[in-house]
């Protein structure tokens, strides 16, 4: 079942084609690695994957929702993991994600869960999340996404600022929502762990997909 | 119908509790706001020369004006809220009504102005002298006043959130839109005061229908605003 496709898809971030027809499609249950340079278009792409940016031109469907009419319905579907945390700092861990998952209409009672799964130590369940360092707080930017059990999971430079134990707690997860069901889809702009993940490899260069290879 | 009102109301209580608790960690309105608001009371007063009929017959309007530069700070520490670490992305992927997270935020901005509102009130008493003649007046031209300035305010913040000189541009902009409320809860005022004869009421009836309409604007403004923050 397809959970992504492109067609020529255009998005410009004020008059600057950021994504300047891009083909891309993604099957449930694939785990795709984007990558490209800095300015490629990656995070523009799975930004719009995720539905929070309009389409100019071409055309795009989401989880069977078509991105031109009915980006709204896209968003609660997928898990998206920016550059930033979407932390509210002055929020502890468990807040946040307590938030998180009342907001989306899912079961509150798995954040302990979510919050075991990435390894984040209990005691620091209710410390303000500003408190915590870059890479704890990257690991509760995961559990959100984790505790939102996402279709699509939406990763931009997914393994950035973490020790070796959480590269692999994050290639552990992957390759799980994977096994499940779900559709993969996470940037990086160099080598590195999420290479021997993929099941495809796209390349992106000045906002189109420039090469695809299984 | 029931139903989507009452997951509606779930969703503007959550996003407003998150938003005061943010608030009551940080501590703005209770250690920045309020004391500065004290503090321009205090200047007003030194202003006027310690006048004290002049500054009975200035306090409402001074008091107003004192709200609503609280308004700004409260207004744009909400906007700050949304826009750390792209924290504002969270209501969007949630899925959440765009109304639901404006009413969450203008309920969370008015109970923080309300709050100014309480203390500055005794204030004017203390140290003005002003006199309350009918405090149910008072405190009904207090909720309204600080709803309609909350409700402007937050739709204006998410009209400037993408702006990257928001700070400066956002007083620019709220001023002259909640003008009438400034007018309007400050001849209330002088009814509730008795520093002038005016019809107290009528001025609160301006207050609500400025507050419903600003309301309802934003509900429906307020989803395409955060899209384009």
């Amino acid at each position: 079942m397809s959970a992504v496709r492109l067609e020529g898809a255009v998005v410009l971030l004020g008059r600057f084609p950021a994504l300047a027809g891009a083909d891309f499609a993604v099957d449930s249950g694939e785990v795709v690695l984007v990558r490209g340079p800095n300015g490629a278009g990656k995070s523009t792409m799975l930004h719009l994957c995720a539905g929070l940016l309009p389409l100019s031109e071409g055309r795009g469907e989401v989880l069977g929702s078509d991105l031109g009419s009915d980006r709204a319905a896209v968003r609660r579907r997928v898990g998206l993991l920016g550059h930033d945390t979407a932390l509210y700092g002055e929020l502890s861990a468990a807040e946040n994600l307590d938030l998180w998952a009342r907001a989306s209409r899912v079961d509150a009672a798995g954040v302990p869960g979510a919050l075991r799964r990435l390894g984040v130590p209990e005691g620091l369940w209710a410390v303000p999340s500003a408190r915590l360092s870059a890479g704890q707080r990257r690991r509760v930017a995961l559990a959100a996404v984790v505790v939102r059990r996402p279709e699509l999971w939406l990763l931009d430079e997914p393994h950035a600022g973490l020790d070796s134990e959480g590269r692999e707690l994050v290639s552990g997860l992957m390759s799980e929502a994977a096994a499940a069901g779900a559709a993969v889809v996470l940037a990086s702009h160099e080598p590195g762990p999420a290479d021997g993940l993929a099941t495809r490899t796209v390349t992106m260069a000045g906002g189109t997909v420039s090469a695809d290879a299984a | 119908m029931w139903r989507d009102l009452r997951l509606l109301a779930g969703d503007i209580g959550l996003v407003a509790a998150k938003d005061l608790r943010i608030e009551w960690r940080a501590r703005t309105t209770l250690g920045q706001v309020v004391p500065f608001a004290l503090l321009v009371l205090v200047m007003f007063g030194f202003a006027l020369n310690a006048n004290r009929p002049t500054l009975e017959l200035a306090t409402p309007g001074l008091l107003w004006m004192t709200v609503l530069f609280a308004t700004v700070v409260a207004v744009q520490r909400s906007v700050a809220v949304e826009s750390t670490d792209g924290a504002g992305r969270m209501l969007l992927l949630s899925g959440m009504a765009p109304a639901a997270a404006f009413g969450g935020k203008t309920l969370a901005v008015a109970v923080q102005l309300l709050a100014v509102a309480v203390v500055l009130v005794p204030g004017v008493v203390l140290l003005y002298g002003a006199e309350i003649e009918s405090l149910l007046l008072a405190v009904v031209t207090s909720i309204a006043a600080t709803a309609g300035l909350a409700a402007a305010g937050s739709l204006l913040g998410a009209v400037v959130a993408g702006v990257r000189a928001h700070q400066t541009v956002l007083p620019i902009l709220l001023l002259p839109v909640v003008a009438p409320v400034l007018i309007a809860a400050t001849r209330a005022f002088e009814d509730a005061l008795g520093t002038a004869a005016v019809n107290g009421w009528s001025w609160v009836g301006l207050l609500a229908g400025f507050t419903a309409a600003n309301v309802a604007l934003g509900a429906v403004a307020y989803g395409p605003l955060m899209e384009e923050a």
